[in-house]
């Protein structure tokens, strides 16, 4: 009797404890809380997934264009690199992550459309891309219409998987999987025919040493992408400042030069550089 | 600010959710029949069987329900060639989904399935024994039918997660509920709006379903 | 070891059995050599995709961080809504209508909805009402979906395990002038939790699983989600998910034989104790009735 006493006390102490912890842990994550504003650094938004633009390499460093136009950016605006803070951004939390303040910007193959711009401001654009197709290099599909009938892949939900279900190939079978990696592995396998997305992150795939030479863009120039730098609805001094350093970028040949390094590779003609404000419909 | 949802046509909200149905009903019919066959070699004579029975709820059951649907169309689909019998993508993927969620969901009810054989009392199975019935007819006269009448709590839990967990399908393109929010989020920018639209279908959806089956079970429960 | 369910076997029935698992064997190995066989030829085992495994970098920079946020969220979550199902369990069967129907009310409701929408709203909830930097938000908010459907649950098993519970103990208890708090702090929760154990492994396998769903929308950099940045890198999908699948394997079986062993302890103690319940009942008590949920796999990716 005595013991199973002090067993059950035992139990009630042990959920005591574990409810004092949570408490404890809440609070401690409370306290600790500093704004994220303190110090001088920079948030900005990109992905982490996508080789050529924005990708976390191996030693944990960034690396592709979308990384080399927010640094020089952010060189603009009074940050050197390692004062950069770089937050992933997944597409579906671009918006909110603006408009809450988690970050400064974002320069994540973000197209400028009128939805969008309801949201958050766009300061740019600073590269013009294409939705296009990727194909195995042997591949006989030229034009948008030849993949009827053929087995298409996009990420689920994307702008670009409801534009060819919509207009370009409505019979084209349309697979959507989670990532463009997964697509891609797909597309080796020899199970799928075609990737679709905007050209700029499909070369950047492409030129991957596991992929290299098994690929090739068609060329299709199926719609406009604008990308822009997006930033909270409303803040128009860093949407000027932003502004900006894209036209000095342009003009002092930085802007040349990170299209060498990142596109060079995978062998994508990229579109001059677009004047900023001008968005290509 | 609802008048998006009318752009969408394919599929329409509804059309969306009435998919999730199809998911949930298929895969519960199959993981019941497949869950039961797991519970049967779990307690059966055959050592390897058991011993099957063991490693597969153990695998199946830790393994995170995204990771095996991912598989059933990368791995099964891509590499081994399963094609499920349709050279049509959107019929394979939904019945690779169903696939991926039977097996997933068949662990769970096994282990439901073999709590319930354990509340069927000794006597009982002692009884069919002594009047000379083999186990595969001590199991399916005496045994089951007593146990699933004490689980059917439990089973609808597990219902109600796999309701939910259709969900899961959307990663390898099943137009479901999930599909059509994701592409609902990517052209709207509203993310909250969209949420609680789905959230609420989902209470729709499972609530009774939950509520229902709890009156079931008190009343099929055996009195003893 | 024998069951009450089949006769021990003799000689026929042994050679039966000896055939069944031949035949079984046999099966199991014919799949899986089918299986290596297709994954050699579609070049999936070669060995550049597998290398980065071998790295240190594959592991520092995108598993082992992963691995430590989705052990950090799975951990908080248990700690958190273990005992708030409990107490949300106990409250369902109050005496007091005011509290009973609201704890039902709170119950039912997250369990119906989707946990990766629960992750959504409390992420927002924290963004508008407290001042939690933006590099935890996602933690916070991963936490609070997990414990608000998970202590739900945990209620649900926690109130089918003390109405299980023979009547005698409460009327014993009050017979002996214990109050209500003290009927159930002292004689009904220990024996209930003890009874159900496997259940609560089951639904705390569910919490570790269940943080995957912080990846999907708000940005949690838990396992699957790293892992998407790995593949990324490196282009190998498939490994890459058999890697994750296999740890998430190994981390829910070490929390599941930690769990059976705390089990056999509990159980001995209790014997030897000369508790009311003797082992066979207990094993009985494990049952369906009592499990209310045998784990529910539940999450979804939505």
């Amino acid at each position: 009797m005595k013991l199973r006493k002090v067993s059950a006390a035992a139990a009630t102490a042990l959920v005591l404890a574990l409810t004092a912890t949570a408490c404890g842990g809440d609070n401690g994550g409370d306290s600790s809380g500093s704004g994220s504003d303190g110090g001088k650094t920079i948030k900005i938004g990109i992905k982490y997934d996508q080789p050529g633009l924005g990708l976390k390499e191996p030693d944990g460093s960034f690396s592709g264009f979308d990384v080399d136009v927010a640094t020089y950016v952010a060189k603009e605006l009074g940050y050197k690199p390692d004062q950069i803070e770089w937050v992933e951004t997944k597409s579906a939390d671009r918006e909110n992550a603006l408009s809450r303040g988690d970050v400064k910007m974002i320069a994540a193959t973000y197209s400028i459309t009128d939805e969008r711009k309801q949201k958050v401001d766009f300061a740019g654009p600073y590269l013009l891309a294409h939705q296009d197709l990727l194909v195995k290099a042997d591949s006989d599909i030229k034009e948008g219409t030849d993949l009827n009938g053929k087995k298409l892949c996009s990420v689920t939900g994307s702008t670009s998987a409801q534009n060819v279900k919509k207009e370009i190939a409505p019979k084209a079978q349309l697979q959507e999987l989670g990532g463009y990696s997964e697509c891609i592995a797909g597309l080796q396998s020899g199970a799928l025919d075609a990737v679709t997305t905007d050209d700029a992150i499909l070369a950047g795939f492409a030129a991957q040493d596991q992929y290299k030479g098994q690929f090739k863009l068609t060329g299709l120039k199926l719609s406009n992408e604008n990308y822009g730098i997006g930033v909270k609805k409303g803040d128009t001094e860093t949407l000027n400042k932003i502004n900006d350093a894209l036209e000095k970028m342009v003009s002092d040949g930085a802007w040349e030069k990170a299209v060498k390094d990142n596109f060079g590779p995978a062998n994508y003609k990229n579109e001059p550089a677009p004047k900023i404000g001008q968005i290509v419909q | 600010m609802f008048d998006f949802l009318s752009d969408y046509d394919d599929p329409t909200l509804l059309g969306a959710f009435w998919v999730t149905v199809q998911l949930t009903v298929l895969s519960a019919v199959g993981s019941l029949i497949w869950g039961t066959l797991l519970a049967a070699m779990r307690v059966s004579p055959v050592p390897l069987m058991r011993g099957f029975g063991t490693a597969y709820v153990n695998v199946v059951r830790n393994i995170p329900l995204t990771v095996i649907i991912v598989f059933t169309s990368l791995g099964l689909a891509n590499i081994f060639g399963v094609t499920m019998g349709t050279e049509d993508l959107k019929d394979r993927a939904f019945r690779l989904a169903v696939l991926g969620l039977v097996a997933y969901t068949a662990a769970f009810v096994c282990e439901a399935i073999r709590s319930g054989i354990n509340t069927v009392p000794v006597g009982q199975a002692e009884a069919a024994r002594a009047i000379g019935l083999s186990f595969s007819q001590v199991l399916r006269l005496v045994v089951l039918p007593q146990a699933f009448r004490s689980v059917i709590g439990p089973l609808a839990n597990v219902l109600i997660a796999l309701t939910k967990n259709t969900t899961v399908a959307a990663t390898i393109g099943v137009a479901e509920a999930a599909l059509l929010m994701k592409e609902m989020i990517e052209n709207e920018a509203q993310t909250l709006l969209i949420g609680a639209i789905f959230a609420l279908g989902f209470v729709v959806l499972t609530l009774p379903t939950g509520l229902f089956l709890g009156w079931l079970s008190k009343r099929l429960a055996v009195k003893r | 070891m024998t069951s009450v369910l089949y006769d021990a076997p003799g000689p026929r029935a042994k050679r039966r059995n000896v055939l069944f698992s031949v035949v079984f064997f046999v099966l199991v190995a014919l799949l899986l050599w089918w299986v290596w066989q297709t994954m050699d030829e579609k070049g999936q085992l070669e060995w550049a995709l597998w290398k980065p495994f071998t790295t240190s970098e594959a592991w520092t920079t995108y598993l082992l961080p992963g691995l430590a946020d989705t052990l950090k969220a799975a951990a908080l979550s248990m700690v958190i809504a273990l005992p708030l199902g409990a107490i949300l369990g106990i409250a369902r069967m109050s005496d007091h209508r005011w509290v009973r129907i609201p704890a039902g009310a709170v119950v039912e409701f997250f369990r119906a909805i989707p946990v990766l929408l629960l992750m959504l709203f409390a992420n927002e909830f924290y963004v508008r009402s407290t001042g939690i930097p933006s590099d935890e938000r996602p933690l916070y908010a991963v936490v609070t979906g997990l414990v608000l459907y998970n202590a739900s649950v945990l209620a649900e098993v926690v109130r089918a395990g003390i109405l299980s519970l023979p009547k005698g103990q409460s009327e014993a208890a009050m017979a002996i002038g214990l109050r209500k708090s003290q009927t159930m702090s002292g004689i009904l929760l220990p024996q209930a939790v003890t009874a159900m154990l496997p259940a609560i492994v089951s639904q705390l396998v569910v919490i570790v699983k269940d943080t995957a769903l912080g990846g999907v929308m708000i940005g949690f950099t838990e396992l699957l989600n790293t892992r998407s940045t790995l593949a990324a890198n490196y282009a190998n999908v498939i490994p890459s998910f058999i890697v994750v699948a296999v740890i998430f394997v190994v981390l829910n079986f070490i929390l599941t034989s930690f769990a059976s062993w705390l089990e056999r302890r509990l159980r001995r103690s209790k014997r030897s104790t000369g508790a009311v319940l003797g082992a066979e009942k207990v094993d009985d008590l494990n049952a369906a009735e009592v499990g209310g949920t045998y784990g529910t796999g539940a999450g979804g990716s939505i």
